[in-house]
């Protein structure tokens, strides 16, 4: 990845914002640890292996969750009075169970004394294979890709379909592999985000993207599988987990061996208003997942570029990369999982913009040596003056090629004017390869000079970084509160004021009880990284 | 084809004549009257010489004669991906273009907030949402949010707008309920997605909704925002006005003004 630092940066300030970051951290992952949401516990279903839906495409998960939840709660976990009600004798198993709560057929107990050990032993055995599938794709991963190799160039080549059809999907995805894709993104359905359940079944109507299911999440992946042995590349698939059903979404990815999965720590609170207790706890067991599962996360960074302005909140890019690194770290993903995200949407009418950009990118390369950097490219100023687009993504394509990026989502020139043409792909392919192949090695030679503009400006983000870390590691509200939530709901970031009692999915946040198990966690906890 | 005056160029580059427009123009290449344009198009059929007379018959249907193919490449085994110039044969003419001038004056926060009182006695209600599966919130919140668009602050910074944002994802029925509940004024809804005319779709289905759910002439002002809207669709849609992509919050409530009768006083009238 990254040869000698080409910025001189002092380490005790990069130490610095490190610490600052785990500081503002800390009290997040300490409560996140006391609290479960319903998706969480979901997630826990799905490993134990309970699948699809009623006529009404409620998944059954939803059902038995919500049933105990209206009868016991679910303060110590879904699993606990479920495998107690297997136990009894209450169904034969998990999807009888869950077909008889909907009902209402079902009467569930906390149960006590031995009782309680019983059905936790049996919770654990039942979420183990599960889990040894998520452990089987990994290796299964690895072993495709030592047979076929990983992409010859670096950075990878991102693109993204969207048709809304699954089956339309799986012929433009294997087409665009055929063209140059290293790494294939199905955009997910406008609003499914916000939706707290995930549909089922493979899904041919969509707004602007495709319904993220399993049974999509199979089927693509079988695909390009099969594209891969064409091509004798192994072709990632992406998907994304953010929105309510983070946890689960991460281990349907795990369950049907995605490659790769935009997760990202505050994007939900910020950009959709979901509640900041529910994304952390949220987050923190899908990444959990991920790490088991080997899959790389890419965080969304670009999202602070496009809602302000690229030079005034270059520095938010900086804290929030820091942040998620600090949360994927404590949730056990290793640096090689760390796609930290940056955008180039700096203003071109701007004297210098190109610099600030190289300065930008170089920053994060440098303060993330190891981690396989997501660069992504203008929308924000892309005017539908498709020509000037097209040399705006040259532009970026070069700053990406210079600066060592790994993972490169292929801007369009009818970004914001269209759903690209085919023709738009493949010119915007031709775009990188022309950069790639005339500037790739430019890495190399570039240097910029002690002092100079770009290592100025490079200082300068970090710096203002570490004092809006300082900001929010002082942002002290009643006592006992978090200061990292305290930050959020002043609106510390942009001009987004999200409080910690408000927020979508704030009904789904449920507070520990002691006696709380969950034993997916235990197996993540105990085998962090496998 | 050729309807260049011959000797022209020179005598119009040293008179410099009037600036009134011709009436009728035709595209410009380099040339006054050459008619250039330029068009790019994909078929789907491998790239052979066949697929590059197709491209020629297409450029001929479309009005370009001669036309040249500068540019063919196969995009994979399937698909052809062609650049073509060449002069147009049609004519544009201006008299015959019809232009939607708005129908309203631009007033400042402080005049649509002194019209709203002289003329209402109370707030004016504005309801908005994104309807359907739609979720993207960034273009009722540029218009409703205080945050504003563009440097103009949106319209809960207007101290005699009462504005009610139900956010994304609302169901017809649902903001009809609202609508009537808060005694809306003004029903403003932002529809962004566009796959399979999912925006059309929606407006229609809320516009009929409010036509049932209320009696005739006391329907809100419906209002939809989005970048593809087609101007002059309005009434195609049910809906009183349309507002297209860059629209500011002082447009909106510029609008609204006028819409609700309350505008006719003179911005700033003794």
């Amino acid at each position: 990845m990254s040869t000698k630092p080409k910025l001189e940066l002092d380490p005790a300030v990069i130490r610095r914002a490190r610490s600052l970051a785990r500081k503002a951290g800390a009290p997040v992952v300490k409560l996140t640890k006391t609290h479960t949401t319903v998706s969480v516990e979901r997630a826990v279903l799905r490993l134990a292996g309970l699948a699809g839906a009623d006529h009404e495409g409620v998944p059954w998960v939803n059902h038995l969750v919500d049933a105990v939840r209206d009868e016991v709660g679910l303060e110590v976990g879904v699993t606990t009075p479920v495998f107690d009600a297997l136990r009894r004798g209450e169904a034969p198993d998990l999807l009888t169970l869950a077909q008889k709560s909907a009902a209402g057929s079902i009467s569930f107990r906390l149960p006590q004394g031995r009782d309680t050990s019983a059905a936790q032993s049996l919770a654990l055995r039942s979420v183990k294979p599960g889990m040894a599938r998520i452990d089987k794709n990994r290796t299964t991963r690895d072993r495709l890709i030592k047979r076929l190799g990983n992409p010859k160039q670096r950075p990878w080549i991102y693109l993204i379909v969207a048709t809304g059809d699954i089956y339309e999907d799986i012929p433009q995805a294997q087409t665009a592999a055929r063209e140059g894709a290293d790494i294939i993104a199905v955009i997910r359905s406008t609003g499914q985000s916000l939706l707290d359940f995930v549909p089922e079944g493979a899904t041919r109507e969509g707004y602007a993207g495709t319904y993220a299911t399993q049974e999509n999440f199979a089927l693509m992946r079988a695909a390009l599988d099969e594209v891969s042995k064409e091509l004798g590349r192994y072709i990632r698939l992406v998907n994304y987990a953010s929105g309510l059903c983070m946890p689960e979404i991460a281990t349907l990815a795990g369950l049907e061996r995605l490659d790769m999965m935009l997760n990202d720590s505050m994007y939900g609170i910020l950009f959709r208003d979901i509640n900041p207790i529910r994304t952390f706890v949220d987050q923190r067991f899908s990444r959990q997942i991920h790490a088991r599962a080997g899959i790389i996360i890419n965080t969304g960074e670009d999202n602070y570029l496009t809602t302000a302005d690229a030079v005034d909140a270059a520095h938010t890019v900086t804290v929030s990369q820091l942040m998620n690194e600090y949360f994927a770290k404590e949730a056990g993903l290793q640096d090689w999982q760390l796609g930290l995200g940056h955008a180039f949407e700096i203003n071109p009418e701007i004297p210098d913009s190109f610099r600030m950009e190289l300065a930008q990118a170089l920053l994060a390369r440098q303060l993330f040596p190891e981690a396989p950097l997501k660069w992504m490219p203008p929308t924000k100023h892309m005017t539908g003056d498709v020509f000037r687009g097209y040399l705006l993504d040259g532009f970026f394509n070069l700053v990406g090629a210079m600066t060592g990026q790994d993972i490169l989502l292929v801007g369009m020139m009818t970004e914001a004017v269209v759903t690209p043409f085919l023709s738009d792909r493949d010119l915007a392919l031709q775009n990188v390869r022309y950069v790639l192949n005339a500037a790739g090695g430019l890495a190399e030679d570039f240097h910029p000079p002690r002092d100079g503009f770009i290592q100025n400006r490079a200082r300068q983000v970090l710096s203002e970084a570490v004092d809006l870390l300082e900001k929010i590691v002082n942002d002290q509200g009643q006592p006992g509160s978090v200061p990292l939530l305290q930050a959020i709901s002043d609106g510390t970031f942009g001009l987004m004021k999200r409080p910690a009692d408000a927020g979508k999915g704030l009904d789904g946040v449920v507070r520990c009880a002691p006696g709380y198990d969950n034993p997916a966690s235990t197996l993540l906890e105990a085998g962090s990284g496998r | 084809m050729n309807i260049r005056d011959p000797g022209s160029k020179q005598a119009s580059a040293k008179t410099l004549p009037s600036k009134t427009l011709p009436d009728l123009i035709r595209p410009y290449g380099d040339t006054t009257g050459d008619g250039m344009v330029q068009v790019s198009f994909t078929l789907p059929i491998p790239h052979d010489k066949r697929a590059e007379g197709a491209a020629l018959q297409l450029a001929a249907k479309m009005g370009l004669a001669p036309a040249l193919l500068v540019h063919a490449k196969a995009m994979g085994s399937d698909f052809t991906f062609f650049i073509v110039y060449g002069s147009v044969s049609h004519r544009v003419d201006l008299r015959e273009v019809v232009v939607i001038e708005r129908e309203f004056a631009m007033l400042s926060a402080k005049d649509v907030n002194a019209a709203i009182k002289r003329r209402l006695h109370r707030k004016l209600v504005v309801v908005g949402a994104c309807i359907g599966t739609d979720a993207h919130t960034v273009g009722i919140d540029a218009i409703l949010n205080i945050k504003g668009f563009a440097g103009e602050k949106g319209l809960e910074y207007y101290a005699e707008i009462k504005v009610v944002n139900c956010g994304a994802q609302v169901l017809v029925p649902e903001l009809v309920a609202r609508a009537r509940a808060e005694k809306a004024d003004a029903v403003l809804v932002s529809q962004v997605v566009t796959q399979k005319d999912a925006h059309i779709h929606n407006t229609m289905t809320m516009s009929a909704a409010f036509r049932e759910a209320y009696p005739a002439g006391k329907v809100p002002l419906l209002i939809v925002g989005g970048p593809r809207f087609e101007q002059g669709s309005a009434a195609a849609l049910g809906v009183d006005r349309i507002f297209g992509k860059g629209t500011t919050p002082g447009e909106v409530a510029s609008y609204l003004v006028h819409a609700i009768g309350v505008g006719e006083v003179a911005p700033s009238g003794p």
